[in-house]
Parts: structure tokens; C-alpha cells; sequence
């Protein structure tokens, strides 16, 4: 049988064998790897382009692509070769260097995620220790991207895009990192390998819904999707920070975007749906990687959808739902969850790492977590409808006309 | 000295990182500063992470490049006429050059000599022994016998700052 360590050393070895310098042979090995990691995305987005499409067409009673190849299948084929061919503008005024580095960066900074993305038992870019890190810190340098669009471009409805996009991507990458400590909490590491192996028995999603949630809102926000678009919102700012951009250029933006909500939902799949777990993946650990698409396919399908059909909110229903609503709420769950982690450590309910497959043993400290959510949940709510009431009370004495929805941060539909 | 891939690695982000720092300061564009800036901030990441120290690499690309870069440039795109600088020196270039001066100094006098000074030429320099991961840097921020103290001191002094800030942003009324 042949022996597989990784496909690095195999490779290297190959190539030692066949007279290449050892040092040579390492180097080559490991750019293969890199290429291998880099160009699976690039690969993936030109489908995910032709879902997200037909998606966005069945949800408006419209057929979607369907002239070019198999159910327009090849449409996105069609599309990269008129992008490519269409004249490359560069508007007057702008700063070139930073004009034309931006989209390289965006999709860059995309890409870099999946270094650390777990595919399966045996196949990662890199098991970072600091996986989980790795991916906020590559994500922040996606909103410096959009940043040095808005601004090259010269145009000032793509710099009012960039100022929203700081706005938003800074403040919604808070709620994000809070709901990110608690399944490297559970884990008792930030590897991604070590969090896909720690949920064996249990899955963090049942630990902590609450967490899984906020993190599924702020990567939703982080990708700028509805009802968080407001960073390229059509009707108010044509196309925000994007506007001037056309061609293959504007193809990397849009390419970038799409590849991040999906690498989100990948991500979302590792850390509280267990990965690439699954029945018989350490017999077959090619099976992996369906594993994980699937259920990352799951919560990306899931984006659409909310995309698809949830209006925009203001800018100003944003920056409160982040800052009054997702951020303590995320707080409040980080101290609760690491309360009752650390309480079900020391009742011993907690299994040890010889039954760590066992999905029984997990039980007992599942429920004590999963009703410390609910919880916490509940008296969330309490506290929202609370605050609706007060809102909508006040509102029907001030200006019983003419509604003026303005101090109203939540002004959701409230049941009296 | 031998030249090995760890020697070529730290000549290439040695430059990134100089590089960098020359363009912040030559560049009369204040955008284009901020965008070297982030090229020699990168560079240090790249240091941290041939010294070992990959929390420090990502802790250098999340706050330095994904907060404190990106304010620097949100504060350049609010400053006038940010793009037409016509002089790269203003009135407090003599007050700059007396502290860049005496910070040289301190770091020549600090780092540089105890290292490669005169009386230390042959002695071979010993790497470190410990081999600290990110777990054992973790525990020392948290253990009574290590570095509590000053981490919580940090925590305080940015919590402080943080309601300052609130508190200077704040509608009067």
C-alpha cells in the first residue's frame, strides 16, 4: 500500500528521488500546495455565480440563465469572456496604483481564508494554531480593499459606499469575533482541525444556538448582503464603492463576494455543524469533503434565500441593531456560555477524551447548555418587546399621524 | 552567514518592511502613506511568523492593518486637500528629528549593542530554550505567578479609553 503523509512530502520526496535539489524539491512541493489551495475556490465561484442566479431568479418567478449550455450552466463562461473583453476604463482623476490594486486584494483576501479551511481528516492548506484568528484577521483586510476602491475611483458615491463599508464591516466584525470565542471556547483551541474534531460527539450548534445565530447575522453583514447591502445599496448610491469599476476588475469584486458568503457558510459548517464529520470519514476521508459542502451548501442556500427576500434596512437601523442589540447580546452569551462550560467542568459532567465519539455522554452537558441558551434567549426577547411596546406607546402619543420611525431602533411589529 | 530559504524569507520582508517605512515617509500623497504603512506592517507580520510567533503575525494583521490602518485612512479621507501635499516638511520637523534621533539611540543603545556590541563579538549567540506556543501565552496572561497584573492594567486603560471616546462623541442635552 502506498504510504500518504501529505501530499507535500510525497511529492517532494518524488522529486528528490528524480534529482531535484531537496531544498528545490521542498519549495516546489509547497507551491503546488498553495496553487492547489488558491485556484479550488477560483474554480468553485464560477458555479456558485450560476446558483446564486438561478436562486435569485426561481425566488422572483423568473427562469434564471438558461440559453448557454445544460440550464445555463456555462452562462458564467459566456459572462468572464465579455467581461474580459470589454474595454478597460480607469476614470480621470483617480489614483491608478490604488484604483487597480483594490479588487486584487478583495478576492485575495477571500482566498486566503481557505488555508485554514478543514476539508477533510486529511486535507488542509495549513492547521494554523491560530486558525480561528487567522480568518478574522485575513477577513479585516477585505474592508481596506473596498476602502481603496471608494477612494481611488474618485467619485463620490463610491466614497460614501467606503464610508459606510467601514461603518459596518468594523462594527459587525465585533459581534462576529464574540460569537467566534465560544466554539474555540468549547475546543479548547483556535486549530480548525482541533474545532471539527472536538465536535465528535456533539455538535457546538446545540452547545450554543444563540452564538451559532449571531454568527450567521454578522457574516451576512460582513459579505454585505441584504438586509445588510447597504455598502453597494443600488437606489441610494448606484453601486457604492464598486461604481466605476468595469470589466474583469469588477468581475474579481464580484467573484470576491460571492466566494466570501460561501466560504462563510464553510466556515459556519466547521465550527458548529463538526466539518467534514460525518458516517465513515476516517474509513474514507475523501467523503470529507462532501460532508462538508453539503452542509456548508445548507446555511449558503440559506443566505440566498435571506437575501432574496428581505427588503434593506437603513444605515441607521444598522448601526443600532449591531451596537444596542447584536454586540451585548453576544457579550452576555460569551460570559453565560463560559460560566456554564467551566461549571459543567467541574460537576464532571463533561466527557473525557476517551469517549469523546460518544454521543450519549454529551448529552447531559448539552441540555444544561442548550437551556442556559434558551434562557438567555427568552429574556432577550422579554427585553426587545419590552422596548417595542415603550416605542410604539410613545409613538402613538407624540405623532399619531405622521408615524416618524426614527428613535425607534426596533420597530418590528410587537404583539400588545 | 549561510543562505538557506529562513535567511531569503527574512531578507524579502526586511525589505517589505523598510520599503515600506521609506514610502510612508516620502510619499507626499497622505493615502499613499497610509497604503505603505500597511505594506511595512505586513512586513513585521511576516517577521513574527519566521520568529515563531504566529499569534503575534495575526494580532499584528487584525489590529494594526484591519483597525488601526484602516482609521488612519478614514481620517486622511476626512483631512483637506490630503492628495496635493506641496511640501514634505512642516513647522515641527526639528521637534520630529530630536525624537527620532533619541529613539535610534535608545534602540541602538538597547537592542543593537547587548547584541552585536563590542565584548559580545564572539560570543555565539544562544537561542532561546523555551519554545512557547499559543496556549502557554494564553495561561501567562491569566496566571497569578506571570503577567495578570499588567493585562488586566492593559484591559483597564483601553476600557478607560474606549468610554472617553464615548463620552466625547456624545450629544449634550
Amino acid at each position: 500500500m502506498q504510504e500518504c503523509i501529505d501530499i507535500f512530502n510525497t511529492f517532494a520526496g518524488c522529486l528528490t528521488a528524480s534529482g531535484a535539489d531537496p531544498g528545490l524539491a521542498q519549495f516546489l512541493s509547497i507551491l503546488l500546495g498553495v496553487v492547489l489551495v488558491a485556484m479550488g475556490p477560483l474554480v468553485i465561484v464560477i458555479f456558485l455565480i450560476w446558483v446564486e442566479r438561478k436562486y435569485a431568479a426561481r425566488v422572483q418567478d423568473r427562469l434564471g440563465p438558461n440559453r448557454v449550455g445544460p440550464f445555463g450552466l456555462l452562462q458564467t463562461f459566456a459572462d468572464a469572456l465579455k467581461l474580459i473583453t470589454k474595454e478597460d476604463i480607469t476614470p480621470a482623476g483617480a489614483d491608478k496604483l490604488i484604483y487597480n490594486l483594490a479588487p486584487i486584494i478583495s478576492v485575495v483576501s477571500v482566498i486566503l481564508i481557505w488555508a485554514v479551511v478543514p476539508i477533510s481528516p486529511l486535507h488542509i492548506g495549513a492547521d494554523l494554531s491560530i486558525g480561528a484568528l487567522y480568518f478574522v484577521a485575513v477577513g479585516s483586510i477585505g474592508t481596506l480593499a473596498i476602502m481603496m476602491a471608494g477612494w481611488s475611483s474618485n467619485n463620490k458615491y463610491a466614497l460614501l459606499g467606503a464610508f459606510r463599508v467601514v461603518a459596518q464591516l468594523v462594527s459587525y466584525e465585533v459581534p462576529l469575533v464574540f460569537s467566534l470565542l465560544v466554539p474555540v471556547m468549547f475546543a479548547g483551541t483556535m486549530s480548525m482541525q482541533g474545532i471539527v474534531e472536538a465536535q465528535l460527539g456533539m455538535w457546538f450548534i446545540v452547545f450554543s444556538p444563540l452564538a451559532a445565530l449571531i454568527f450567521f447575522i454578522s457574516t451576512q453583514a460582513e459579505t454585505g448582503r441584504a438586509p445588510f447591502d447597504l455598502i453597494e445599496a443600488e437606489s441610494e448610491l448606484v453601486a457604492g464603492y464598486n461604481i466605476e469599476y468595469s470589466g474583469m476588475k469588477f468581475g474579481l469584486f464580484f467573484a470576491g463576494e460571492f466566494l466570501h458568503v460561501f466560504t462563510n457558510a464553510l466556515i459556519f459548517a466547521i465550527l458548529f455543524t463538526g466539518g467534514w464529520l460525518g458516517p465513515f470519514v476516517y474509513q474514507v476521508p475523501a467523503l470529507g469533503i462532501i460532508y462538508l459542502f453539503a452542509k456548508g451548501s445548507i446555511f449558503y442556500l440559506l443566505s440566498l434565500h435571506l437575501r432574496n427576500t428581505l427588503p434593506r434596512i437603513r444605515i441607521d437601523q444598522l448601526m443600532s441593531f449591531n451596537w444596542k442589540f447584536l454586540v451585548p447580546v453576544s457579550i452576555a452569551n460569551l460570559i453565560l456560555v463560559a460560566f456554564l462550560w467551566k461549571v459543567i467542568q467541574l460537576i464532571g459532567l463533561l466527557p473525557g477524551p476517551e469517549n469523546a465519539s460518544d454521543f450519549l455522554a454529551h448529552l447531559p452537558a448539552a441540555i444544561i447548555m442548550l437551556v442556559g441558551n434558551l434562557a438567555l434567549t427568552v429574556v432577550v426577547l422579554q427585553m426587545l418587546r419590552n422596548v417595542g411596546r415603550r416605542a410604539v406607546a410613545a409613538n402613538a402619543v407624540s405623532t399619531p399621524a405622521n408615524a416618524e420611525l426614527d428613535d425607534q431602533p426596533y420597530s418590528l411589529p410587537v404583539p400588545h | 552567514m549561510e543562505f538557506n530559504i529562513h535567511s531569503i524569507v527574512f531578507l524579502i520582508f526586511s525589505v517589505i518592511t523598510l520599503g515600506g517605512g521609506l514610502g510612508t515617509v516620502t510619499s507626499r500623497n497622505l493615502i499613499h502613506g497610509a497604503v505603505y504603512l500597511i505594506v511595512s506592517l505586513f512586513g513585521v507580520a511576516g517577521l513574527f511568523i519566521l520568529l515563531s510567533a504566529p499569534f503575534l503575525a495575526a494580532i499584528q494583521v487584525l489590529v494594526y492593518i484591519g483597525a488601526i490602518a484602516i482609521l488612519i485612512i478614514f481620517a486622511v479621507m476626512l483631512t483637506r486637500s490630503m492628495t496635493r501635499m506641496t511640501e514634505i516638511y512642516n513647522r515641527q520637523w526639528s521637534l520630529s528629528l530630536v525624537v527620532s534621533a533619541l529613539l535610534f539611540v535608545l534602540l541602538l543603545v538597547g537592542i543593537i549593542l547587548p547584541v552585536w556590541g563590542p565584548g559580545t563579538a564572539n560570543a555565539a549567540l544562544q537561542p532561546s530554550e523555551l519554545v512557547a506556543t499559543t496556549v502557554d501565552l494564553g495561561v501567562a496572561f491569566v496566571d497569578g505567578n506571570q503577567f495578570v497584573l499588567p493585562f488586566e492594567v492593559a484591559s483597564l486603560l483601553l476600557t478607560a479609553a474606549m468610554i472617553g471616546a464615548i463620552v466625547i462623541a456624545r450629544d449634550r442635552d
